[in-house]
């Protein structure tokens, strides 16, 4: 309409006139872009980046620190440590390995709960499905048990090296039964995910297992002290543990719901406990400067 | 010796990581060793030369004047866990590639399986069922092992090789605690592993399992060999037996503990809990290689009868 155009411009606008307006505009916006551009070239000094990361990522020690400290995944270490704290033969590197073989587990088991289902009927059937059709089932099943092995291996060799460091010892005597309390959580653990396939291995091994609760005593009808104590194979402990007198639904039933929620859960807790600890009681032990058997203060008496 | 049986138990795929075991901790334990030891050399030098002593950083690890003290922990540790997180993924993926985890026949509470054998992680716990009664070895030792775990820091009253690596300092410390982990746990699991076939029977490595073989184990208890047969005289015969071996432990650990200068030094620091409770838990430890040995080589099955336990 051209009445409309005169209007607005207050004067009337030549085609050609219009062109160069357009052209001068698209100049402009092309500038800008290839500027917007170039500055992507160094993404860390775009909007997105700054607000996920806030630090600037150099190798001044400031930003080292701060990267460090102000990453939720990250600042369960402190900024600097000991120089030969990094040493791996000093730590050995157990605690952490097992902490991330913790981690694929969780990752494996849950993938693997999309597939299970914790009832007689259908827990073999689905552990075959798994292994047969699931795509990569039979590898995430191999990789959930293996790992839970190499954890117990690890576990126990770094309380090994624990041990050989005397890295119980004052302050850390507390974080020593916390970790001996992990080590039995990772244990269990273990054990109840053993009977969960519902096959000939895990029904025996958790019938071997359970048994011996029979013999607990007073609390079970075989212990010693349990029948005077009105204990029969319907309400003691080995009943209480598998829901039943057999290993049966309620044991699988049982075994699942502790394998994947409740130790998990408490040792989620424990675990917090265990590295909130370590930074507390002032980071990992040593290597500490050796002290001489003639440097040993009298202790102060009560 | 038949090979292919004990590849059959070595290849199992449950057994592999005890194959990995074997292999590991004595790896680990001598690296434990080897730095023990450099540090004892350092620590007796310094011990020799006082003003060495007051000048020297106190480490086996390589230091230099003018380094700094502490380092950054991003990259100088993050780049450590990054390597142990990709190589130990390696790991896993190779072996779940290469290795299935096991599955057997759906569970038929008809039909047991022979060796019906506990996860090789407790199988420790089910050796020991051999030795005691399934409520000492299944419920009162493993209970025992973990408060015996837990009360570790609390008992040991030596105040030397906190943080270090050190076999000179911690004599006692490290032959108990290797005497438990290697000696009585690892090796049980172990024996529970490749030794112990179809009806928990003892085959060496390399025998073949037979299903059909019996042994007629006339095993006996303690009362028995001296002829006593009235229920109260083996109450009562099965309790002197045990008190005295409660006592004679209990004077050779406090010999041990009394044995030369650094010892009674730290003795001497101990209090009386402290004291009590670890001869208590050196006592119920040394119960099971003395009644192992008592059943391997005596086969005599229990020292103490009563109506309502035996040990």
């Amino acid at each position: 309409m051209p009445e409309d155009l005169k209007d607005q411009n207050g004067s009337k606008k030549g085609l050609t006139a219009l062109l160069e307006e357009v052209k001068s505009e698209v100049k402009v916006l092309k500038e800008k872009g290839v500027e917007e551009a170039k500055s992507l070239q160094d993404p860390e000094k775009t909007q997105l980046y700054k607000s996920i990361f806030r630090v600037k990522h150099d190798d001044k020690p400031r930003s080292r620190a701060l990267g460090v400290l102000s990453n939720v995944f990250l600042h369960l270490h402190p900024a600097k440590i000991n120089r030969d704290a990094v040493a791996y033969n000093y730590t050995w590197g157990m605690g952490g390995i097992s902490f991330y073989l913790f981690v694929v587990l969780t990752f494996t088991g849950t993938l693997l709960m999309f597939y299970y289902h914790p009832s007689k009927v259908q827990a073999f059937r689905d552990i075959l499905y798994l292994e047969h059709d699931v795509p990569f089932g039979k590898l995430l099943r191999n990789m959930h048990r293996w790992a839970a092995h190499l954890m117990i291996i690890t576990v126990w060799l770094h309380m090994f090296r624990v041990f050989l460091t005397g890295s119980y010892k004052k302050p850390r005597e507390f974080n020593w039964v916390v970790g001996v309390i992990l080590m039995l959580l990772t244990m269990l653990l273990s054990f109840t995910g053993y009977l969960l396939p519902d096959d000939q291995l895990g029904f025996w091994a958790v019938t071997v297992g359970t048994n011996m609760a029979r013999a607990t005593p007073l609390l079970g009808h075989e212990g010693p002290f349990g029948p005077e104590l009105g204990m029969t194979a319907y309400n003691d402990v080995r009943f209480g543990l598998l829901g039943g007198s057999i290993v049966d639904s309620n044991a699988l039933l049982r075994a699942y719901i502790w394998h994947c929620i409740a130790i998990p859960l408490i040792a989620s807790v424990f675990m917090a406990v265990h590295f909130w600890r370590v930074r507390k009681d002032g980071g990992i032990s040593g290597p500490s400067p050796m002290m001489l058997a003639s440097e040993i203060k009298e202790e102060r008496k009560l | 010796m038949d090979w292919a049986q004990l590849w059959e138990i070595a290849s199992a795929p449950d057994n592999v990581p005890i194959v990995a075991l074997i292999v590991l901790v004595p790896f680990y334990s001598w690296y434990g060793l080897r730095q023990s030891l450099a540090n004892d050399r350092l620590i007796a030098q310094l011990e020799t030369d006082p003003q060495m002593a007051k000048t020297h950083h106190r480490k086996t690890q390589p230091w230099r004047p003018g380094w700094e003290r502490e380092v950054h922990v991003w990259p100088y540790l993050l780049r450590i866990e990054f390597l142990a997180a990709i190589i130990v993924t390696f790991i896993l993926m190779v072996w779940s590639i290469a290795l299935n985890a096991p599955l057997e026949e759906p569970a038929n509470p008809t039909l047991t399986m022979n060796p019906s054998k506990a996860p090789w992680y407790f199988l420790g716990l089910q050796e020991m069922l051999v030795y005691f009664d399934p409520w000492m070895a299944g419920v009162v030792l493993p209970s025992l092992i973990l408060v015996g775990l837990m009360a570790i820091p609390y008992m040991d009253a030596n105040p030397l090789g906190n943080g270090y690596y050190t076999y000179k300092q911690r004599k006692f410390a490290i032959w108990a605690f290797c005497f438990g982990f290697l000696i009585l746990w690892l090796s049980m699991v172990v024996i529970g592993t490749f030794i112990r076939g179809p009806g928990w029977i003892w085959f060496w490595p390399g025998q073949t399992w037979d299903h059909n073989r019996v042994v007629f184990e006339a095993n006996r208890d303690l009362p028995d060999i001296f002829g006593i047969t009235s229920a109260l005289g083996k109450g009562i015969f099965g309790g002197i037996v045990t008190l005295l071996y409660t006592a004679v432990t209990a004077i050779a650990f406090h010999k041990v503990l009394t044995w030369n200068d650094f010892n009674r030094k730290i003795y001497q620091r101990m209090t009386l809990v402290q004291y009590l409770t670890l001869q208590f838990f050196i006592i119920t430890m040394m119960s099971l290689p003395v009644k192992m040995i008592a059943r391997l080589a005596f086969r005599i099955k229990y020292v103490w009868i009563t109506p309502w336990f035996n040990i």
